[in-house]
């Protein structure tokens, strides 16, 4: 017992040496405004807060000496995520970004606890004064995919590894489908879904099903490279999600969807630097620069590409929409009149899947 | 070529038994103290981070009891079950459906009960995470079924029905699609007990627990059979004790337990149903109740050891810029020594036996 008593006395007065000596970095660190970002998973994912990640190394290298960036990773979705965003602005943040779906409910409590905390909340829908939302028309990327696909393709179906139906990705899969049956009509779209974000094993043995149930074209809305790994060794061509995923398909991953935040992260954190932070929400795609989509795969064929870029073009003109009607529900109901297009709160809750997606979308 | 073996101990000694988990600390603290140097951290300042920062105020005492509380609760009726050689390694499924059941009253019978409805939650949570480890325990009892199998199989079942009711029949028809069910409200929302933290019932109750495990294991009759079915299963059936009556009450203890942390959880700190309503407590719990050498004082020092690793770790996080795996290093570590301790607590080291006595043995 001994021991320990003198281990905690020695600790002790080590602390109070290392307080007094740390004191004049401590002056300096306050007047630098401190930024902050919790993450569900690790940052080296190469997918989802990989991402993220990046948008926040961009603001360190935008505003140097003027913002110190923190950011935690592995943060549950559960109690957990309530203490690390408490700690956080007890800590002096000034912004904290919370980069999952799962913080939307510790992100409102915490801020009402903190009124001079500037939170910002990825992908939910609850806003408050010191709240603001952002996300990414994903789905504008699908429609270019959509169109791809169905050039590429020569059975005409599709497996699509979904992680959960939830709006963001069932607005996606209809995406994809409505521009896919553009150009082929008779065309099939399989979704399974492996009920989480992130998981290698599931996300390729829901590839190789989809495979073998005669898919040619590989998409996903997961964040693993695997199903692109998979498509790549089976020789079927592959859309990448979130990160690029060229490297992991040389000759078969078409294109990505990636997953931009740099942009609105430094503009964001801008306006707490300018004092000009409201909250708003953002839901930024390909013309804000918040969804961008690489140059596709040498492999394509000059005259598929070409048209995949036209679309890319077209969406971010405003010359297309990805909802342009007629949209046909499962039953072939039609739910978007020819000539309109869907409105943006239709999109941001959908429920049901257009004519061309096999399964049923559980409600 | 020098051989090295492990002996028995004829007897070790009853010091150590209990000064190794202490050792093992220490020795956790120096393997620390190099990760940090090799990371190019001050060793102090990165204990001060791990170990004080987290808990020098109020809030964050609060959170060690809100981190320690589940942990604790499922890993005292974890430890009972080893002592009497009853492996319920699922404490995780009966922790999700002590949430499920509990919740479920909650969230649909809240109007209807009014006051009774905490009570109400708190017994069906108990009895959601009692049925569930009553499965394994049929098992094992009827046909002699591994419950280290069949309890832990029944977790990933577990996980899927909430996953399946948060989705489906039960999600918040306010929310987007998205897998949540509607918040608590009114009554059956466990409020905490000093405003400016979230230690709540979920911690009185695991301080209870360890008290009643003490009692249970060190005062009643109950408590010295299975300890007797645990240590010599042939002198328990030489002296007539229920052996299948043993095993029925371990595991309906412990996941009686569980499932309260469960209905604690949801109730309190998180406010809703999710789909991941806890970050592997149950699982965890089987640590601190080895950690705290499945004595009951000691799992409640073992809980709150690893609740402030965990909260260390996000400390560490913020304030020193270290990357999430130190944490898991760090957990591994204090693993590793406290086996290690241990073993040698039991075994001695012998070198260079002759290579005869080792085909003999």
């Amino acid at each position: 017992m001994m021991k320990r008593r003198d281990f905690l006395i020695g600790t002790g007065s080590a602390i109070a040496a290392t307080a007094a000596l740390g004191m004049p970095y401590l002056a300096r660190a306050a007047d630098k405004l401190k930024a902050a970002w919790i993450f569900i998973g690790p940052t080296g994912d190469m997918g989802w807060s990989y991402q993220h990640d990046l948008g926040r190394q961009a603001v360190a290298a935008k505003y140097g000496d003027r913002v110190e960036t923190i950011k935690v990773e592995n943060v549950p979705e559960s109690a957990d995520a309530e203490r690390v965003l408490t700690q956080l602005a007890n800590q002096g943040s000034k912004i904290i970004f919370t980069t999952s779906f799962g913080y939307m409910e510790p992100t409102l409590k915490v801020a009402k606890n903190f009124p001079n905390v500037y939170f910002e909340h990825a992908t939910g829908y609850k806003r408050a004064p010191n709240v603001s939302t952002y996300a990414v028309r994903f789905y504008e990327g699908r429609t270019v995919q959509g169109t791809l696909a169905g050039r590429l393709t020569k059975s005409g179906i599709v497996g699509y590894v979904g992680s959960v139906p939830i709006p963001e990705v069932v607005g996606g899969i209809n995406a994809f489908t409505q521009a896919f049956r553009k150009i082929r009509p008779d065309g099939k779209v399989k979704v399974i879904y492996v009920n989480e974000w992130f998981n290698p094993g599931k996300e390729a043995d829901a590839a190789k099903a989809l495979i073998d149930q005669g898919a040619d074209i590989m998409c996903q809305h997961t964040d693993s490279p695997a199903p692109v790994q998979t498509a790549e060794a089976r020789g079927v061509w592959s859309f990448g999600q979130s990160s690029d995923m060229a490297k992991f398909g040389p000759t078969r991953c078409v294109t990505s969807n990636v997953d931009n935040w740099a942009p609105y992260y430094v503009k964001r954190v801008g306006m707490v630097l300018d004092g000009t932070w409201k909250s708003t929400d953002t839901w930024g795609g390909l013309a804000a620069g918040m969804l961008v989509i690489p140059p596709f795969n040498k492999t394509v064929p000059q005259d598929i590409a070409s048209e995949g870029y036209k679309v890319k073009q077209a969406i971010i003109d405003g010359t297309r929409h990805p909802f342009d009607g007629p949209v046909a529900n499962q039953a072939g109901e039609i739910k978007v009149a020819a000539g309109s297009n869907m409105p943006d709160p239709e999109i941001l809750g959908i429920n049901w899947y257009v004519q061309g997606v096999e399964g049923d979308l559980r409600k | 070529m020098p051989r090295i073996k492990l002996e028995p101990r004829a007897q070790s000694s009853r010091l150590m038994t209990y000064l190794s988990p202490l050792l093992a600390v220490v020795l956790t603290l120096m393997g620390a103290a190099v990760l940090f140097a090799i990371l190019g951290r001050d060793p102090l300042e990165a204990y001060r981070a791990f170990f004080i920062d987290p808990v020098s105020t109020l809030y964050g005492i609060g959170e060690l009891g809100v981190k320690g509380a589940p942990l604790i609760l499922c890993a005292i009726g974890l430890a009972i079950g080893f002592r009497a050689n009853v492996w319920n390694i699922g404490a995780e499924g009966q922790f999700i459906l002590g949430a499920i059941a509990g919740g479920g009253v909650g969230l649909f019978f809240e109007p209807l009960l009014g006051p009774l409805t905490m009570p109400a939650m708190l017994i069906a949570g108990a009895l959601g995470g009692l049925m569930w480890a009553a499965i394994p325990a049929f098992l094992k009892t009827r046909f002699n079924a591994n419950e280290i199998l069949t309890s832990l199989m029944l977790t990933y079942v577990a996980s899927l029905l909430l996953n399946y009711l948060v989705r489906g029949p039960w999600r918040d028809p306010q929310g987007y699609n998205f897998p949540q069910s509607k918040p608590f409200d009114g009554y059956a929302v466990f409020n905490p007990f000093f405003t400016g933290t979230r230690l709540g019932l979920g911690a009185l109750m695991a301080l209870l627990a360890v008290v009643g495990g003490w009692f249970l294991m060190s005062r009643s009759f109950l408590g010295y059979q299975i300890k007797v079915v645990g240590l010599t299963p042939a002198a328990a059936t030489y002296a007539g004790f229920n052996q299948k009556r043993v095993v029925w009450f371990c595991l309906a203890i412990s996941g009686a337990l569980a499932g309260l942390a469960g209905v604690n959880e949801v109730a309190g700190p998180i406010g809703q149903l999710l789909p991941t309503i806890s970050p592997g407590y149950g699982f965890t719990a089987i640590i601190v109740a080895f950690l705290g050498r499945l004595h009951p004082f000691g799992i409640l020092l073992a809980g709150l050891l690893i609740a402030l690793s965990y909260l260390g770790g996000e400390a560490a996080q913020i304030s020193l810029n270290l990357p999430v795996a130190v944490v898991g290093v760090f957990q591994g570590m204090l693993l590793f020594f406290l086996l290690a301790c241990e073993l040698l607590v039991r075994y001695r080291v012998v070198i260079g036996a002759p290579a005869v006595q080792s085909i003999a043995a």
